[in-house]
C-alpha cells in the first residue's frame, strides 16, 4: 500500500493527494497524512495510551486524587498494576472543583464559608474552561461520559471597561473591536494612498490591500471609518433595523480614535486572540467537577480520603509513605508499594521529608506558587440578560475585580443566576483580595461590580470567595515557573528518581491547565511502565 | 492561565507609568482599603503592606497556618534576627513563596521588613534601609 501510493504521488500536487486520500480512505487517514506532510499542527496527545507488557503484579501508590493522580490510577490499573490512591481532601478532583448550595469550604485561617446558592446554580473556583485543542482532557471526558457545552470566551455584547476613560462607562466589546479595527484600517489606507507603502507592497497588491482594509475595517467609499450603516454593521446601531413605518436603521457614532488609544481598552482584545482562548471552548454541563466525579466513579474503592501525607521514603525494594487520617491526626499510618506516582503540589511537597536525590529536590524547591481569587455571586434575577442582552462571555475591567463572567448555561430563564464576580490571577490585586476575610472579598466584589452593573445593588443575594493561597490542599493556584528555573530544573523534576515519579500541572508545559496535569501523568506512567517491564 | 500572567505584567508596566502622573487608585469607594492599579503594589507603609500582602498566607496575626502544608508563623520569629534573611526572602522568594522583588520597590520592602521585625512579638531595632534591599537583588 505504501509503495503503491508513493508511486502514485509522482507528479501529483500535495493538496490533490490529500483530497484523494480523504475521499478514498476517510478523514482520519487524511489527517494522518496531513500531519506527516506538515499541514496540521500535531497535538501532543496521540490517543489513549497503551501500556503493553506484563507488570507482573507490581503495585503503585498514587499521591493525590486530582486529575493527574486519577489519570495515573486509571491507566496503571488497566495495565495490570495494583493501585492505591491517597487523597488529602474528603472528595476527589483536587483543583477540579465546583461549589453548590449547601457546600462548605474552610480556608486557611479558620474561616468556613457555606455556599447558599439556589439548587442548580454553581461556581467553579478552579478551572472553568477547556480549549478545543486540549485533546487529552476532551478524550477522557468522552470516555467517561462527561457531557460538554460551549464556554463563551468572546461575547461581542459584553463590556470592556476602564475607570480612566469614557467617563467610566463600560463599552460594548463589539464597538471597541470595530472602532479599533476601523481606525487602524483607515490609517493604513491613508498611508498606502500617499505612496508610503510603495516599497513594501507592489502597486498591484496595494489595490487588493485597500479592498482588504475596507472589508476588514468597515471603511466607506473614501476609505474612511465613520458613522455609517457600513460601520454600524460592525459596531452596532444607534437604532437597529425594525419593522413597519419606523423600520429604518440609524448608525452609531464611533469613538474618537485618540480616546480609544489612550483608554488602553485595546489591550483586552488579546483575550480573544490568544490560542488558549480561541473558539471553540467547552465546559462540562453542571459544573467542572463532573470530570473529577467521573474519574472517581471509575476508581471507587481505590481512593483513601482524608489522608495527609507526612513522609515519603524509598529504597531498592519499594516506597513507604507515612500519612495520618485527618480525623485521628495523632496516629501515624503507612502505605507501601513497589512504585510511587506523586502528584502533590510542589508548594506542599517542598515541605515534606522526601527521599529523592539532590537534583529533584532542587527542582521541587524552585517553583513559587501563584495566587488567584475567584468570587461567585448570586443575584435575584439574570439582569445581565434581561436588561443588557449579555448571554455568557466575559467583561474585562481595570477595576481590582478584573473580570465579570456571565453563566454560559441556563440562558433566557427567569429567576436567579450566579456570576463570576471577580477573577484575579497573579498581580497585586490577587494578594490584596487574598488577605481579606471572605465576607469582605464578596462585599468589595459587589461594590466594584456595581460600577459596571448598577443592578448589583438591588439584586445581590449571597456569594462565596475562594483565594487559592488560602486553599488548604494546594497553598496556591499553580506552579509559576520562571524561564530560568524551567531551563535549570524542569527535566530534573520530571525524571524518575529511583521508584518515585512526579506528575501534575507543575510537571508540564501547560501550567495551571487541566490538560497539563493529564499529559504530565500520561508521560510519567508511560516511562514508569517502561522501566517496570524492562526490569 | 499563563497568558494572564503576561497580561498582568504588561498592565503593570503601563499602570506604573500612569502612576507617575496620577495618584494611586481608589481609596474613595473603598472605605480605607488600598487597591493597587497594576502588577505592582501601591501600598507604602509597612503596616499596610503586611496587612494587604503578607497576611494573605501568614495570617493577620502572623501566626501562619497549617493545611496539607504549612505557612510558617512570623510572630516571635528568631529567623528574623538577621535582617538580611527576611529581605532576601521577600525580594527573591523561597520555595513556594513568590518573589516580591518586581512587585515592591526597595523602600516598600524595607518598610514591610522593618514593620515585621518590630511587631508580633519581634523586637529587632536595627532598621533595614532601601540600599540594604537593593544589595539583595540578584
Amino acid at each position: 500500500m505504501r509503495e503503491e501510493s508513493r508511486e502514485a504521488t509522482v507528479g501529483v500536487k500535495r493538496r490533490d493527494l490529500l483530497a484523494l486520500i480523504g475521499s478514498i480512505a476517510g478523514g482520519s487517514a487524511m489527517y494522518q497524512a496531513m500531519t506527516s506532510l506538515g499541514f496540521a499542527s500535531e497535538s501532543r496527545y496521540e490517543g489513549p495510551i497503551r501500556l503493553e507488557g506484563d507488570p507482573r503484579g507490581a503495585s503503585v501508590l498514587i499521591l493525590g486524587a486530582g486529575l493527574a493522580g486519577m489519570t495515573a490510577a486509571l491507566e496503571l490499573r488497566k495495565a495490570g498494576y495494583k493501585v492505591q490512591v491517597l487523597e488529602y481532601n474528603a472528595r476527589a478532583g483536587g483543583r477540579n472543583w465546583t461549589l453548590r448550595g449547601g457546600d462548605h469550604f474552610a480556608e486557611l485561617g479558620g474561616i468556613t464559608q457555606t455556599c447558599e446558592f439556589e439548587p442548580g446554580l454553581y461556581f467553579n473556583p478552579g478551572p472553568w474552561r477547556i480549549p478545543h485543542h486540549h485533546r487529552a482532557l476532551l478524550d477522557y471526558c468522552k470516555r467517561l461520559n462527561v457531557v460538554l457545552e460551549p464556554f463563551i470566551q468572546l461575547n461581542h455584547n459584553a463590556y470592556l471597561h476602564t475607570s480612566r476613560a469614557f467617563g467610566g462607562s463600560p463599552q460594548r466589546i463589539r464597538a471597541v473591536k470595530a472602532d479599533f479595527q476601523g481606525q487602524i484600517a483607515e490609517l493604513l489606507a491613508k498611508t498606502a494612498q500617499r505612496g508610503r507603502l510603495d516599497e513594501a507592497v507592489s502597486k498591484e497588491d496595494q489595490e487588493v490591500l485597500l479592498q482588504a482594509l475596507r472589508s476588514w475595517g468597515a471603511l466607506d467609499q473614501d476609505y474612511r471609518y465613520n458613522a455609517s450603516l457600513m460601520s454600524a454593521e460592525y459596531r452596532g446601531y444607534a437604532k437597529p433595523p425594525g419593522g413597519g413605518l419606523a423600520a429604518a436603521p440609524m448608525p452609531s457614532d464611533p469613538v474618537v480614535p485618540a480616546d480609544l488609544l489612550k483608554s488602553r481598552l485595546w489591550r483586552y482584545l488579546q483575550n480573544f486572540a490568544n490560542y488558549n482562548f480561541q473558539a471553540t471552548m467547552f465546559q462540562p454541563v453542571g459544573g467542572m467537577d463532573m470530570i473529577g466525579k467521573a474519574f472517581a466513579r471509575e476508581l471507587a474503592g481505590a481512593i483513601r480520603f482524608n489522608a495527609k501525607v507526612t513522609r515519603i521514603e524509598q529504597n531498592e525494594h519499594g516506597v513507604t509513605v507515612s500519612f495520618v487520617d485527618r480525623a485521628i491526626p495523632t496516629t501515624a499510618q503507612t502505605a507501601t508499594a513497589d512504585w510511587c506516582v506523586c502528584t502533590i503540589p510542589l508548594s506542599i511537597l517542598s515541605q515534606l521529608p522526601l527521599q529523592v536525590g539532590p537534583a529533584m529536590k532542587a527542582a521541587i524547591e524552585a517553583v513559587p506558587y501563584s495566587g488567584a481569587v475567584k468570587i461567585g455571586l448570586q443575584f435575584k434575577r439574570r439582569f445581565w440578560e434581561e436588561d443588557e442582552a449579555i448571554y455568557g462571555g466575559i467583561t474585562y475591567t481595570d477595576l481590582p475585580i478584573r473580570q465579570i463572567a456571565y453563566p454560559n448555561t441556563g440562558f433566557n430563564r427567569t429567576g436567579r443566576g450566579v456570576l463570576l464576580g471577580a477573577y484575579l490571577f497573579d498581580g497585586a490585586n490577587s494578594y490584596e483580595f487574598t488577605a481579606m476575610p471572605p465576607a469582605e472579598r464578596i462585599e468589595r466584589a459587589v461594590e466594584f461590580g456595581a460600577t459596571i452593573h448598577p443592578q448589583y445593588r438591588g439584586e445581590f443575594e449571597n456569594g462565596v470567595a475562594v483565594a487559592w493561597h488560602r486553599v488548604p490542599f494546594t497553598l496556591g493556584c499553580s506552579g509559576d515557573w520562571s524561564d530560568e528555573a524551567r531551563s535549570q530544573h524542569y527535566r530534573n523534576l520530571c525524571q524518575i528518581d529511583g521508584r518515585i515519579v512526579l506528575a501534575g500541572e507543575h510537571a508540564s508545559a501547560l501550567p495551571a491547565w487541566q490538560e497539563g496535569a493529564i499529559l504530565s501523568s500520561l508521560d510519567a506512567v508511560s516511562r514508569l511502565h517502561e522501566r517496570v517491564v524492562k526490569s | 492561565m499563563r497568558w494572564h500572567l503576561h497580561d498582568c505584567r504588561t498592565i503593570g508596566l503601563a499602570a506604573l507609568l500612569a502612576l507617575c502622573s496620577e495618584a494611586a487608585l481608589t481609596q474613595d469607594a473603598t472605605k480605607g482599603r488600598t487597591f493597587s492599579s497594576g502588577y505592582a503594589f501601591v501600598e507604602m507603609s509597612g503596616e499596610e503592606l503586611f496587612a494587604n500582602v503578607c497576611a494573605g498566607c501568614h495570617m493577620p496575626d502572623a501566626m501562619g497556618a497549617t493545611g496539607a502544608g504549612n505557612y510558617p508563623p512570623l510572630a516571635q520569629d528568631r529567623d528574623l534576627e538577621v535582617a538580611r534573611y527576611p529581605v532576601d526572602i521577600v525580594v527573591n522568594g523561597r520555595r513556594a513563596m513568590p518573589p516580591f522583588g518586581d512587585m515592591m520597590t526597595d523602600d516598600q520592602i524595607a518598610a514591610v521588613v522593618n514593620y515585621l521585625r518590630t511587631h508580633f512579638g519581634n523586637d529587632y531595632r536595627d532598621a533595614v534601609t532601601a540600599s540594604d534591599v537593593k544589595a539583595m537583588r540578584r
